[in-house]
């Protein structure tokens, strides 16, 4: 394929051509997606490259996202290159075919534009629909921007397609804010892109020659057996996506880790981000280390396999760390990020104050200004021992 | 390859696929049973249909010379008790009603 766009200097581009420009760039064999709301213009570029004949590929528009998901594993179990990408409601009901995916272990590779879930109707970001499909046994990226997209969408093929690895993998970017927005974003040489990633060749597929059942019943005495065998399989994957990552820096530079650190040194607080919004928060931490607070940012890329021991070793040592979700899992923990780095820490013989603040929900702005202040609470809450489970900010009382 | 009867979970293969084909032949599902299928063979005129209906592999062609208003047949269809689940259908779809359900246990 010759490359559609200019490669190795900027282009001011929005982020959801990006995704399909660089989707293409991987050579993926088979596009299945619902077509109309709640999907963005991935697909829909997707489908005009294809149409105009840059990219050889079947794209088949389905009837919904449950069907698109499915045709996605019978086109991943005949050994085909698979993509599809969707958001919020379309995410919801692909849920059940999720674990067939992952417990099948086709390394399909799915762009989730993280958008709120009904009702009410809400179209806008935030990151309800992904933090629902945290169990699904998928590889699970977060970018805060679009050149992340991009490296990412290249890292997730190579990741998923690793033979010890072949799992399906999402890469998610926030809903509007980034999917709808035009970005300076470089691009790859096509050929050293295709030549990254390799032709993908299964080990095992059906096909007719060699007769294969895919998907068979587990009954009781092989079902636990078959959970431990996915468990394990994203667990070291761990192993392979920081291979992938240290592959991609060689060959295309930029530099990934399952968590990023900001302005971390002597910190006595800290503010963990996920997806978009990050960014924002980093202009708050600038502002209130000018005024002298002891603050710093933990932005988490990599939310499945989780990274426990790094934020373990991270966060460990802070006297408060305060994670803000874009998701509220209602009348429980709070946050589910805030959650899981509870989960991370609660063993440590010293451990910091966690405090679970939820904001930015159904594309409510969130300001530096709101991060500032949701700083300065947390600490009021660290210094008074009285957090509270969680906290859900910017509403109006 | 046989798969082993309970394989640990290093063992199992990839997404649990099954590689070899036919392998359904070495699951024995005749112990679901609560009726079985019984032919009165002077009914019974080898037609073939209980065969065609089966959904499972518990009728199979069994060679067995006879009679019927002086036509020779050389097969007749047998069960197979390893796989027969006593569904029922052999019994609903046969057209001279040779083939009726009995409970188990009972004659």
């Amino acid at each position: 394929m010759k490359n559609r766009l200019e490669v190795g200097k900027p282009l001011g581009i929005e982020i959801s051509i990006a995704q399909a420009e660089v989707v293409a760039q991987c050579d993926v064999d088979v596009i299945a997606a619902y077509p109309i709301t709640p999907q963005t213009h991935i697909v829909e570029h997707l489908a005009e490259i294809v149409a105009d004949g840059d990219l050889d590929a079947a794209f088949i528009p389905v009837e919904s996202e449950h069907s698109a998901m499915s045709a996605c594993v019978g086109s991943a179990a005949v050994g085909a290159r698979t993509f599809t990408a969707t958001c919020s409601q379309g995410l919801a009901l692909m849920h059940e075919i999720l674990y067939i995916a992952s417990g099948l272990r086709l390394p399909i590779v799915m762009s989730c534009v993280n958008r709120a879930l009904s009702a009410p109707i809400n179209i806008w970001g935030d990151q309800s629909d992904i933090m629902a499909e945290r169990d699904t046994g998928w590889v699970q990226i977060f970018t805060e921007d679009g050149q992340e997209v991009v490296d990412q969408t290249i890292c997730a093929f190579k990741i998923a397609e690793d033979r010890r690895v072949m799992l399906p993998a999402i890469v998610n970017m926030d809903g509007f804010s980034m999917s709808h927005v035009i970005e300076p974003i470089r691009f790859y040489d096509t050929q050293k892109v295709r030549d990254f990633l390799g032709v993908y060749e299964p080990p095992l597929r059906l096909d007719p020659a060699k007769p294969m059942m895919f998907g068979p019943v587990g009954i009781p005495e092989i079902y636990t057996e078959a959970k431990k065998a996915n468990d394990v399989a994203l667990l070291e994957s761990r192993k392979v996506i920081e291979e992938v990552w240290a592959a991609f820096a060689k060959e295309f530079g930029g530099s990934y880790r399952a968590v990023e650190t900001y302005r971390t040194d002597d910190a006595e607080y800290l503010l963990l981000t996920v997806g978009g919004m990050s960014q924002t928060a980093s202009v708050a931490i600038d502002q209130l280390r000018d005024q002298g607070v002891k603050v710093g940012q933990v932005k988490l890329r990599l939310w499945r396999p989780f990274p426990h021991e790094d934020l373990a070793a991270l966060l460990g040592k802070a006297r408060g760390v305060f994670v803000f979700d874009r998701c509220l899992s209602t009348a429980g923990p709070g946050g589910p990020v805030a959650s899981e780095v509870k989960t991370s820490l609660y063993n440590l013989r010293e451990r910091p104050t966690v405090v679970s603040f939820i904001g930015g929900l159904g594309g409510r702005d969130v300001t530096v200004q709101n991060f500032a202040d949701l700083v300065q609470k947390g600490i009021g809450y660290v210094a008074s021992g009285e957090a509270p489970i969680y906290e859900i900010v910017g509403v109006r009382e | 390859m046989k798969t082993k009867l309970n394989p640990t979970w290093r063992e199992l293969e990839l997404g649990c696929t099954v590689v070899e084909a036919g392998s359904s032949a070495d699951y024995k599902t005749g112990d679901w049973r609560s009726f079985y299928p019984k032919t009165d063979e002077d009914k019974c005129i080898a037609c073939g249909v209980c065969y065609i209906f089966c959904p499972d592999d518990s009728r199979h062609l069994a060679p067995r010379k006879k009679k019927v208003e002086g036509a020779l047949y050389t097969h007749y269809f047998d069960f197979n008790f390893q796989f027969c689940k006593g569904c029922g259908i052999c019994a609903a779809e046969c057209p001279t009603h040779a083939i009726v359900m009995i409970e188990e246990g009972k004659k």
